[in-house]
């Protein structure tokens, strides 16, 4: 089998064609993802996210998507150039997902047991019995016990949290070495959002996956990320280890978000909302794309884009990049 | 247990049914214009001879007392005689029906042979060649009359072709012209719904799971969208099939099949009272029980409407 302990996306560029319209949701982004890493993919509705972990799925769209430049490496193989089979052959089996809203994304006539087993029997080649005997193993891993009774149960008969352990287990069944989350607890309650992020994390280490973490929810972000990339507009605009990123940000968005969230410390204040939107990936303005939210910005800004450049890290040899004229400026609130 | 309330539920809507169908029938066929006894007696009758066979048939007594002895004959599923032949009601519709029967079965099926493979082929290549043929299908289907389409099978097939027989019901090959005949509109109904739902499942957010998991196209479209899209179509393709029970007047007529549905339609004519409301009595039963099969077929492929 091919080295497959690192994914890593380079320069992806991707846009939407519709009738006369282009909209170019992705304008170059690269991250890297390592094995046994959480990698958290962090920014607005609108930033480029899911595009982002759809095209590593090669689950765009195909009559609208066009992908104008870039790669997406699974160790030494560029994904983006192998046939239809091939990719088929990876999905699932060596990088998997699991999406926002379990209710929707399970099939409602299919028992649960199925949906896990015709993977097992696709990719893994079991017969019938060993496939439902792995089934049974994944459900006590994603820590559902209630065995064969879970396995004949149609998704309806399950409440919000099973219907994403089983969404879970559907992903891991293969023992992939890379998974995606999209939003995996958005939907979900919030005393069930920490039992489903502390199973991932668990998972990460017993099957030593790298996790492509998308989220919008910085304080989720926190607490399970190795490594952050911010997302704006379709690009990168900085990226560093979690601790080196919310200790010392140099984007002023990167800024912006984290002074939004909510914190303890910051009771009775106001909340720091930013204020505009993301703009539209039709009608991206010139230069930095963030100039019309940002308070920094000057007469550069409205006309270059600024390159991605290496940033000092405060904590040694790691690497931090950011996208930013102004990144060397004082942040003055 | 939940079955057998399923059962007893079903059982009382369908009385329910029978009597307010019954009374309905009842009426209207009083109120329209037309006496059986004037048939009958023909034009030249003496008023004495009229008043005679209204004697005999029993409309000359108050309707509402007539309404009585009909609801109660109901209750011992005795539906009376003809006043035309004489003969029992029962026993008239379950001579045609067998026909009526065996058209329905063969013309649903082969309604269903043509328009699912063609509704899943023009949902999952849309736009192609087979979309189109569907929707060129679809409209003339909907479009050509049946009386038409019927003219013009036994002109082809019966004449100029004489694969199968100009007349005569007393074998399959006889049903196969018209069957086709009624199949081709219901095909057209069934192929719609087929694509739309088919599009409408491939459209849905378990099918981008189902692609995740990298599974085949033939796996995501045969084994988890049609099976979702199935539960619409069936429905429909059941009343379709409930309504083709009930016999079909123009494609009988020019087949010269005795059916049901000439056997009702010349009873209107002739204004045979219990003929009619036998008949639509019976078309209800066998309506109900139709839905019935459909509800059953219908939870079956929905799991979240299990029977209750």
């Amino acid at each position: 089998m091919a080295e497959t302990n690192t994914l890593e996306i380079k320069d992806l560029d991707i846009s939407f064609i519709q009738g006369e319209k282009e909209a170019n949701a992705l304008r170059g982004i690269s991250l890297k993802l390592k094995s046994k890493e959480v990698h958290s993919l962090v920014g607005e509705s609108g930033s480029g996210k899911t595009v982002t972990s759809t095209c590593v799925m090669g689950l765009l769209p195909e009559q609208i998507a066009r992908i104008n430049r870039g790669e997406i490496f699974l160790g030494d193989r560029n994904i983006l150039s192998l046939d239809e089979k091939e990719q088929r052959e990876i999905r699932g089996k060596e990088i998997a997902m699991v999406f926002q809203e379990p209710a929707r994304y399970l099939n409602p006539t299919m028992k649960v047991g199925e949906q896990i087993t015709e993977m097992l029997r696709l990719h893994l080649g079991m017969d019938k019995h060993q496939a439902v005997e792995r089934a049974l193993e994944i459900l006590s891993l994603v820590g559902l016990d209630g065995g064969k009774r879970i396995l004949n149960s149609y998704p309806h008969e399950l409440s919000g949290g099973m219907k994403q352990r089983i969404m879970i287990a559907i992903a891991i069944s293969c023992d992939p070495a890379f998974l995606i989350a999209d939003e995996p607890t958005t939907a979900l309650d919030v005393t069930l959002q920490l039992q489903i992020l502390n199973l991932i994390l668990s998972l990460k280490n017993s099957l030593d996956m790298g996790i492509l973490f998308i989220s919008h929810d910085l304080r989720v972000v926190k607490d399970i990320s190795d490594w952050v990339s911010v997302i704006y507009a379709g690009r990168i605009v900085e990226s560093a280890s979690k601790s080196e990123l919310f200790s010392n940000p140099r984007h002023p968005y990167s800024r912006m978000l984290f002074d939004s969230i909510p914190d303890a410390a910051k009771r009775g204040k106001r909340l720091k909302a930013i204020p505009g939107k993301v703009p539209d990936a039709e009608n991206i303005p010139e230069g930095c794309a963030f100039h019309t939210r940002c308070p920094l910005a000057e007469d550069i800004c409205r006309t270059v884009q600024p390159e991605t450049r290496d940033v000092p890290a405060v904590g040694g040899d790691e690497s931090h990049t950011a996208a930013c004229h102004l990144m060397e400026k004082q942040w003055k609130n | 247990m939940e079955f057998f309330l399923f059962i007893v539920r079903r059982t009382f809507r369908l009385i329910l049914t029978i009597l307010i169908i019954s009374t309905i029938i009842f009426f209207v066929i009083r109120v329209i214009p037309g006496d059986p006894a004037l048939v009958i007696a023909g034009i030249d009758a003496s008023e004495e001879d009229i008043q005679a066979i209204r004697a005999r048939l029993g409309t000359d007594i108050p309707v509402i007392e007539q309404y009585g002895t009909w609801l109660l004959d109901i209750v011992r599923f005795d539906f009376g005689e003809s006043m035309i032949s004489g003969a029992s009601v029962n026993k008239l519709i379950m001579e045609r029906f067998p026909l009526t029967l065996s058209l329905a079965v063969l013309g649903i099926i082969l309604g269903i042979i043509i328009a699912i493979p063609l509704g899943v082929l023009s949902a999952v290549h849309r736009w192609s060649f087979w979309d189109y043929f569907g929707m060129v299908y679809s409209q003339m289907g909907m479009a050509i009359p049946s009386f038409w389409l019927g003219m013009i099978l036994l002109l082809a097939f019966a004449v100029k072709i004489p694969i199968f027989p100009l007349f005569g019901s007393d074998s399959l090959k006889n049903l196969v012209l018209p069957a086709l005949a009624l199949g081709f509109a219901r095909a057209a109904v069934i192929l719609r719904l087929t694509r739309a739902s088919m599009v409408e499942e491939l459209s849905k957010e378990y099918i981008i799971t189902a692609r995740a998991k990298g599974l085949t196209d033939k796996m995501i479209r045969y084994k988890h969208a049609l099976r979702n899209a199935m539960i619409a179509v069936v429905t429909v393709t059941g009343i379709q099939f409930g309504y083709m029970l009930g016999g079909a007047i123009i494609v009988e007529q020019v087949f010269s099949l005795p059916g049901l549905g000439r056997l009702f339609l010349y009873a209107i004519y002739q204004r045979d009272f219990p003929l009619i409301q036998g008949g639509v009595v019976f078309i209800a039963v066998i309506f109900s029980l139709v839905n019935f099969g459909v509800d059953i077929l219908y939870s079956f492929l929905n799991p979240k409407i299990r029977i209750s």
